[in-house]
């Protein structure tokens, strides 16, 4: 029944989403992972143009984590094959989709607690000779390269406002400092395309706005955007193209207005969530009730 | 009277922390350190590096081999060995990780003391006379060294020598790979390892790279255990020592450069302090439930007892930091 509503959304909706400008950075083809019986992604085609902020949206458990921890080697694919630029990037490891340029951060914000604000960011650059061991100790081969990535990853701090905080330990910042700290570090990566899960969460209203800003700065810098979100105000703000995914795969994809009109969007994830919230209290009410 | 025994525990202590026993626990240390305190990797068959590294140059110079074909044997199957033992990394991690590197640790005891290998490793004998010519290449003149209590010969000083150089210099490696950008990719690991590998990072080479490392200073470890003493045989490499080293890392301060080192000197002043203490006060009658063979056995329930309240007061090691100490507990 599910499916049916599915299949009919894609002849109204302009469904695979397409790139107007044909000059798409991510082109995913057929991406699917099933736990047990459940397909938490199948995903026919997704395109993300370059220089554009595509936002990702959907119920709770529409598995929009999972075709990101899919697409960025996390999680292996059942099967499918996504390029990014001229990278097939298909079932290749973490590390090496990062080193392409496909840097993504977590939805709970994962940072090096006992490591500097500071070292945190410094983390997040390519290439550094002084990581390879056997260059470690041979410190004249890698200061100048140090000198200028911490001068970098200060610009980073700042731009994100943890500039005070920048010498102290990742570990004592609040969640919404964490999310802003991970942000820069993946800056600091210089991804061409970058992945935000729920860069949001837990970030408090004030620091919002300003995380929102960022955003919206960084396809200036050549970084393409694609990230997960729940609030729609948030996504109406930043997102030039929104994609809607529910049960699995792409309901829907268009303009934020576009997408926030189609009523297949409507009805699997704004009714879908709403009318979880109706049930659970109707529930919580009539169990009052009862009792 | 017991003003009088507490100066000779006293002595005992000193001479103990500063004798080779004591470097041969700061080398482990030092390597256990590289992969517990800054990779965050639970080795607990790190004996078993020294185990290898004892061995190795112990059955080359047994077979008549040169002194420093030897070391570089013994260095090599340390660092082979920990190779091997970091291979597992990539698929177990903590409490999995522990239990797959003692059982590698067990094994190669075993295989030492197994009589099938007697014509190489000596089986449960061992392997004796292998320190002839370490201490033939001595080049301090024959006599005695030092002063009343602190008087060492000449073949002692040597290896004391030797031993505690070879702490300042792994100790000097360390603090050189801690302060690169690679010791602190090393850190990031520790602290997070799908967040190092989101940022381009290959975590399981870095985990390997640590495991080497670590193994090598171990085998190394072994290494002058052996030619400090002159002979090896399975019983010296048995689990508990490793714990014995995670303690001496502990105690200092984990992820700190000289906390290994402080670790040991502690460790075996107050093993040394307690013995001496405990021998004195029993005597040859025994006290109580405690008879004078005890002794070995009760310093040790007191060592533990004082390392309860170190980390009871100072959970952060005698070097460590107290705020990343803090920090590490969420």
């Amino acid at each position: 029944m599910s499916t049916d509503t599915i299949d009919e959304s894609r002849s109204p909706a302009p469904g695979p989403v397409r790139s107007s400008s044909g000059d798409p950075i991510l082109v995913a083809t057929d991406v699917h992972r099933s736990f047990g019986g459940l397909r938490a992604v199948s995903v026919d085609h997704l395109e993300v143009e370059r220089g554009s902020i595509v936002a990702l949206i959907g119920p709770n458990g529409a598995g929009k984590t999972t075709f990101f921890n899919v697409l960025t080697g996390f999680e292996k694919a059942d099967g499918g094959t996504w390029r990014f630029e001229d990278h097939d990037l298909s079932g290749k490891p973490a590390y090496y989709i990062a080193r392409a340029g496909m840097v993504r951060t977590f939805q709970s914000a994962r940072v090096f607690p006992r490591l500097s604000v500071l070292d945190n960011v410094r983390l997040g650059a390519q290439n550094q000779a002084g990581e390879r061991f056997t260059k470690a100790l041979m410190k004249w081969s890698w200061r100048d390269q140090e000198a200028e990535l911490a001068e970098r990853a200060r610009e980073l701090v700042e731009w994100v406002g943890l500039g005070p905080k920048a010498e102290d330990f990742a570990g004592i910042l609040s969640g919404g400092q964490r999310k802003l700290l991970e942000l820069a570090r993946a800056v600091m990566a210089a991804p061409r395309l970058l992945m935000l899960d729920e860069p949001m969460a837990g970030v408090n209203p004030a620091l919002r706005q300003a995380l929102l800003e960022k955003i919206s700065e960084l396809p200036g810098e050549g970084i393409t955007v694609l990230f997960v979100e729940h609030d729609m105000d948030v996504v109406s703000a930043a997102a030039d193209r929104v994609v809607c995914m529910a049960e699995g795969q792409i309901i829907a994809s268009g303009t934020p207005s576009e997408v926030a009109a189609n009523e297949h969007v409507i009805e699997a994830y704004l009714g879908a969530s709403s009318g979880d919230l109706r049930d659970t209290r109707t529930g919580a009410d009539s169990s009052d009730g009862e009792l | 009277m017991f003003a009088l025994s507490l100066g000779s525990a006293l002595i005992d202590g000193l001479r103990d922390s500063i004798a080779v026993v004591a470097c041969v626990s700061a080398l482990a240390g030092i390597g256990l350190n590289v992969q517990f305190g800054f990779a965050g990797l639970l080795n607990f068959g790190h004996i078993g590096s020294a185990l290898v590294g004892a061995y190795g140059a112990a059955i080359v110079v047994n077979q008549g081999g040169p002194l420093w074909v030897g070391v570089i044997v013994g260095v090599v199957a340390a660092g082979v060995l920990g190779l091997l033992m970091g291979l597992p990394t990539l698929r177990l991690r903590a409490d999995y990780l522990a239990i797959a590197t003692i059982s590698v640790a067990e094994i190669l005891r075993v295989l030492a003391n197994s009589a099938r290998l007697q014509s190489v490793t000596g089986g449960p004998i061992g392997i004796s006379n292998v320190a002839d010519d370490f201490y033939s290449i001595n080049p301090i003149p024959d006599g005695r060294y030092g002063w009343g209590s602190f008087s060492y010969n000449h073949n002692t000083l040597w290896a004391m020598l030797v031993g505690w150089s070879l702490v300042a210099l792994a100790s000097l490696f360390v603090w050189g790979l801690a302060h690169s950008p690679w010791g602190r990719l090393l850190k990031a690991v520790r602290e997070d390892e799908e967040a190092t590998r989101s940022l381009g990072k290959n975590v399981f080479a870095m985990k390997l790279q640590a495991f080497i490392a670590g193994s090598v200073i171990g085998g190394i470890a072994g290494i002058i255990f052996t030619f400090d003493g002159g002979f090896v045989k399975p019983d010296f490499f048995i689990a508990q020592t490793t714990f014995n080293w995670y303690l001496v890392v502990i105690l200092g301060g984990a992820a700190t450069i000289i906390g290994p080192t402080v670790g040991a000197i502690v460790y075996w002043f107050v093993i040394s302090v307690f013995n001496s203490l405990l021998s004195q006060a029993i005597g040859r009658d025994g006290w109580w439930f405690i008879s004078s063979t005890d002794v070995g056995a009760v310093r040790y329930v007191l060592v533990g007892v004082s390392i309860a309240l170190l980390l009871v007061f100072r959970p952060e090691g005698l070097f460590g930091n107290k705020e990343e100490a803090v920090i590490g507990e969420h």
